[in-house]
């Protein structure tokens, strides 16, 4: 839950990893920190020396208990954030932050969850994992993540080592094909969380709005009630 | 507050030379128009969609997909503003204002604030001052097309003075209330009234 306010504050930049030009992982210090919920998200806002102001919404992937807040960061075509985030910020420099914020695409550990990620979507399902691990919460979640390549997802390593789905859409996985996830494959995992917790409580969607429409559909056809679903979706409409 | 090392700024919008029309907080989005919603997209058939103005109301009124068409049309056209900081200029609508409907079914004396329905369960709250006055509509096209699915087809509410989650998709019902109670952002976080003018963002924003 966002509390009744959340003012903004300022946050200095720790570290910025930049792996392949088109994602960037920044890690934050934040004045005056507030914990909150794996799922939410921060807004960074830039400001010129005349006062003119540019601000964006970054989902958060960190583990609320890290002492830094980290943020992947897309870089977007034209982004005028992003661009910065990319081509200019470095560590030791001052962003005025405002957040933890959201209070609907939140997981608490609490229900029998499983989260579909496609591309950087994956960010807020890694807040929710690493949570998951340090709560004993692990066996309420279930992470399914997409992306084109193992090499464009954000976080692949890491979400295979924690146990989630991965599926590749544009390349052979192993011994499976590329393709985006199949409803008998998502029935399946469903299938197991289900046995082992209980019925599905909530559901989490995240990803460009084609993607949330698949990942929706995906859900409903392994087994999952679409009143369930909480999405998060970013990007236009073709 | 700090000056951002290195930043200038595209300054889309004053370059255009409409910043005038640009909200505190807000970028100029182009003709993209992104989607954001936040539960799985709900697929209606036009034909079965109606609209109903109850509660607070001398006459609780449905009207039909069709009886809807029947009424004297409404054109907008200008802006949107969204609370994740994309504004769209000189978005068109039609459909038919919510003046027509409300003269229908007549506000009772204590009627003060309305709640927005959609078929979804999604609600949104707002002052009833904010949608009379030819300041809100139900609208069922955009730019000249049918509104799609993802933009909140085939009936939206359409508020464009306040941030966009306010405009409701796959509107069904507007209940007329004497008390203003929050509805699905704004219990989650999300201001009561949402002005982009007054950047009312977050609960606790001016």
């Amino acid at each position: 839950m966002t509390g009744p306010s959340t003012p903004w504050t300022t946050a200095t930049v720790v570290e910025v990893d930049r792996p392949d030009g088109r994602l960037a992982r920044v890690r934050l210090d934040v004045d005056g920190r507030e914990e909150g919920l794996p799922g939410q998200h921060y807004v960074v806002r830039l400001r010129a020396p005349d006062d003119y102001t540019a601000q964006r919404s970054y989902s958060v992937a960190s583990d609320p208990a890290d002492p830094l807040v980290e943020l992947m960061v897309e870089r977007m075509p034209d982004g005028e954030v992003s661009g910065h985030v990319h081509d200019v910020l470095e560590p030791g420099d001052v962003l005025e932050v405002r957040g933890p914020l959201g209070g609907w695409f939140t997981w608490d550990g609490s229900t029998t969850a499983v989260a579909v990620g496609g591309g950087s979507g994956v960010v807020p399902l890694v807040a929710m994992l690493r949570y998951a691990a340090r709560t004993g919460t692990a066996d309420r979640l279930r992470v399914v993540a997409v992306g084109k390549t193992l090499d464009a997802l954000p976080y692949a390593e890491e979400l295979l080592a924690a146990g989630a789905s991965v599926f590749t859409t544009r390349e052979n996985l192993g011994s499976r094909v590329a393709a985006p996830p199949y409803p008998e494959e998502v029935g399946e995992l469903v299938e197991d969380l289900v046995a082992r917790s209980g019925p599905v409580e909530a559901a989490y969607v995240c990803g460009s709005a084609g993607f949330a429409t698949f990942a929706t559909r995906l859900l409903g056809e392994s087994g999952v009630r679409l009143d369930r679903v909480r999405v998060e979706q970013f990007g236009p409409t073709s | 507050m700090p000056v951002t090392r290195g930043f200038t700024g595209k300054r889309r919008a004053e370059q255009a030379g409409r910043a005038d029309r640009l909200p505190p907080g807000q970028y100029d989005v182009g003709r993209e128009w992104p989607t954001l919603t936040a539960e799985a997209t709900p697929h209606l058939v036009p034909e079965q969609c109606s609209i109903t103005v109850d509660g607070l109301v001398e006459t609780p009124t449905t009207w039909s997909w069709q009886q809807l068409h029947e009424l004297p049309g409404s054109a907008y056209e200008g802006d949107i503003h969204c609370v994740t900081t994309w504004s769209r200029f000189d978005t068109s609508f039609r459909g038919v204002s919510l003046d027509v409907l409300l003269e229908a079914a007549g506000p009772g004396p204590e009627a003060a604030y309305v709640v927005a329905h959609s078929t979804t369960g999604y609600a949104t709250n707002l002052p009833l001052a904010d949608v009379t006055d030819g300041r809100a509509w139900v609208v069922w096209e955009a730019d000249g097309k049918p509104l799609s699915d993802e933009h909140g087809g085939p009936l939206r509410l359409l508020v464009p003075h306040l941030y966009f989650w306010k405009s409701a998709k796959w509107v069904e019902r507007i209940e007329l209330t004497d008390v203003d109670r929050p509805g699905f952002w704004e219990t989650h976080g999300y201001h009561d009234r949402g002005d982009p003018w007054l950047e009312q963002r977050y609960q606790g924003d001016p």
